[in-house]
């Protein structure tokens, strides 16, 4: 049965009418057990390809089969054999935390004499058993999440689909949900697909990164596969003044092809070079520097070098596209 | 997978979600009685017209608050799904095993429940008073079961208005549309006394009249066939019609493979 708890997604496309393809002919095989994170910025097809896989929306071309069932031709077996938060936490404020899980236990089929206990476990495991009786209007961003997971759970689900599940999430509350996530994969043999801008999350959570952009798959591997791609650490140097960028870039050049970026002035590093050989160097040439830094690879290299732009950058630009947008 | 639980848990949201908001229950029970009451204080000269029907005015406006009920009863469910619209709750359920009639038809339960309770309210209210009921103990079951059935029948067109609109400020604006069909009705003057001719005319065309004259009919009468039939005919057509409108409506927003 394990054998049948992937995800297999050949050629997926998604247009919408008058729109963008927001998904552009991905291919995607995520194996039983595996956590899967799919990196990108806002805009960048992340979603809709969630809201394929879970049959929220059918597919323009290509095939996705989720659990070894077709998303298109056998969508109640699919949504029977996965559990699903979506970006918003869509709950109702009226109810209380208890009164979703029972409601949701219900509706996905929760043998009613097990209902109840399997609410209790749930609300312990996602630490909301004080919460449980109080309405969901008083509940925190953090707890909204948490409750959110524990109705994607309640069905017991052999496959998980998590759409930003820490997005606005203070950082405790960010690190508990990566905890019951891997705990989640860890005992349960969960399969778990899940979306995400922050590169923190992909690189401790995932074990497999899909890094997408503007519909495209454009690298896929472990964390450690990906940055071992981009291969060379960077250095980073920062000026004493902003009239210095010019002149310390171009002393940086020899050591390295240059990269974007508005904070510092950086390079990465050429072959069998290492921070020392820089630092002599600045030394020798009196170049007058305030701090500098060597890095090593980081998944934001990656998009970098796959997409010519860093994530946080591609983000902004979504949003001022959406705002844009909105405008008009 | 049995549909049923699914229909109750449902119906259960939906009475719970209900109750929990005073400014859906109150309003409802509070508001028709005493536009009732202010209608009765002034209008109770209207009982010597030569052929009013009874020596009670306010036995003739009771009839008033079970269709005006029956609106706040559409406001509310509509206005409760558009929300399940909006914030995407709607995605939460069409992610479950729940089917399209089962959330249609437990969204309707929990309107019906709602809707028996305010009937009996209003019933409660007119035996409070000193009303007699003309058909008896029966006829308040029956007073019940169309209780029931308006709910029904005006909750689907709610439903309706949700799914097709996604919007519970386009339902709040079309409300006092929904009203304006109860104000040309025969609410205060049998369609026979009516003096001016386009209203009675209006009146006789405006299927509300004939609901209240049902409900009336039941209080002052005892029992009248052609109102009972006229009655429920109108508001069983208006409940099929708005049901398969909400049915169709419901599977384009709730979309899934």
């Amino acid at each position: 049965m394990e054998a049948a708890n992937g995800i297999e997604v050949e050629g997926l496309v998604r247009e919408y009418k008058k729109g963008p393809r927001a998904v552009d002919g991905i291919d995607i095989s995520v194996a039983p057990g595996e956590i899967y994170g799919f990196l990108g910025p806002n805009g960048a097809g992340k979603s809709t390809t969630v809201h394929v896989l879970t049959t929220l929306l059918p597919p323009t071309a290509g095939t996705a089969r989720v659990g070894g069932y077709d998303v298109v031709k056998d969508g109640p077996k699919v949504r029977g054999l996965i559990g699903v938060a979506l970006q918003e936490a869509a709950l109702d404020p009226l109810l209380t935390g208890r009164d979703h899980l029972r409601l949701q236990a219900t509706l996905q089929g929760v043998r009613k004499d097990q209902r109840a206990a399997r609410a209790e476990e749930l609300l312990h495991r996602v630490g909301l058993a004080d919460a449980a009786d109080r309405k969901v209007s008083g509940y925190s961003g953090g707890m909204k999440r948490r409750l959110d997971l524990a109705l994607a759970l309640i069905h017991s689900p052999r496959i998980l689909f998590l759409d930003e599940p820490t997005t606005g999430l203070d950082p405790q509350s960010r690190t508990a949900l990566w905890e019951e996530v891997s705990l989640l994969r860890r005992e349960d043999r969960v399969t778990v697909f899940l979306t995400t801008q922050y590169l923190e999350e992909a690189d401790v959570l995932a074990d497999r990164v899909g890094i997408i952009d503007q519909g495209k798959i454009v690298a896929e591997g472990t964390p450690a596969e990906l940055k071992a791609e981009i291969g060379r650490p960077s250095v980073h140097a920062i000026p004493h003044a902003e009239e210095d960028r010019p002149r310390i870039a171009e002393f940086l050049a020899q050591f390295g092809e240059p990269l974007a970026s508005s904070r510092d002035v950086a390079v990465r590093l050429r072959a069998g070079l290492g921070l020392t050989d820089i630092v002599r160097a600045v030394d020798q040439n009196g170049v007058d520097i305030a701090d500098l830094e060597l890095r090593a690879p980081t998944l934001d290299d990656v998009f970098l070098a796959k997409t010519g732009r860093t994530l946080e950058g591609a983000t902004e630009e979504a949003d001022t596209e959406q705002q844009e947008k909105q405008r008009r | 997978m049995n549909t049923w639980p699914q229909v109750g848990a449902i119906a259960r949201r939906s009475v719970v979600r209900t109750s929990r908001q005073p400014a859906s229950v109150i309003p409802p029970l509070i508001f028709p009685i005493a536009l009732m009451a202010v209608n009765a204080g002034g209008l109770q000269s209207s009982v010597d017209l030569p052929g009013f029907p009874t020596e009670s005015f306010l036995a003739f406006a009771l009839a008033v608050p079970f269709i005006q009920g029956a609106l706040f009863s559409t406001m509310n469910a509509g206005t409760d799904l558009a929300r399940d619209v909006q914030t995407g709750f709607i995605n939460r359920l069409a992610l479950t095993a729940l089917r399209d009639w089962a959330l249609l038809t437990g969204q309707l339960a929990g309107v019906v429940v709602l809707g028996i309770v305010q009937v009996a309210f209003y019933i409660a209210v007119g035996v409070g008073v000193g009303v007699e009921f003309e058909s008896g103990a029966l006829g308040i079951a029956v007073l019940l079961v169309y209780g029931a059935i308006v709910s029904l029948s005006f909750g689907a067109l709610g439903a309706w208005l949700a799914f097709r609109t996604g919007s519970g400020e386009t339902i709040q604006a079309l409300f006092p549309v929904l009203f304006v069909f109860l104000f040309i009705s025969s609410m205060n003057t049998p369609r026979d006394l009516i003096g001016v001719e386009w209203f009675r005319i209006a009146a006789t065309l405006n299927p509300v009249s004939y609901m209240i004259e049902c409900v009336r009919s039941l209080i002052i009468t005892g029992w009248d066939p052609q109102a009972l039939a006229l009655g429920f005919g109108f508001v069983i057509v208006l409940g099929l019609l708005s049901l398969m409108l909400a049915s169709r409506a419901l599977r384009t927003r709730m979309t899934r493979t």
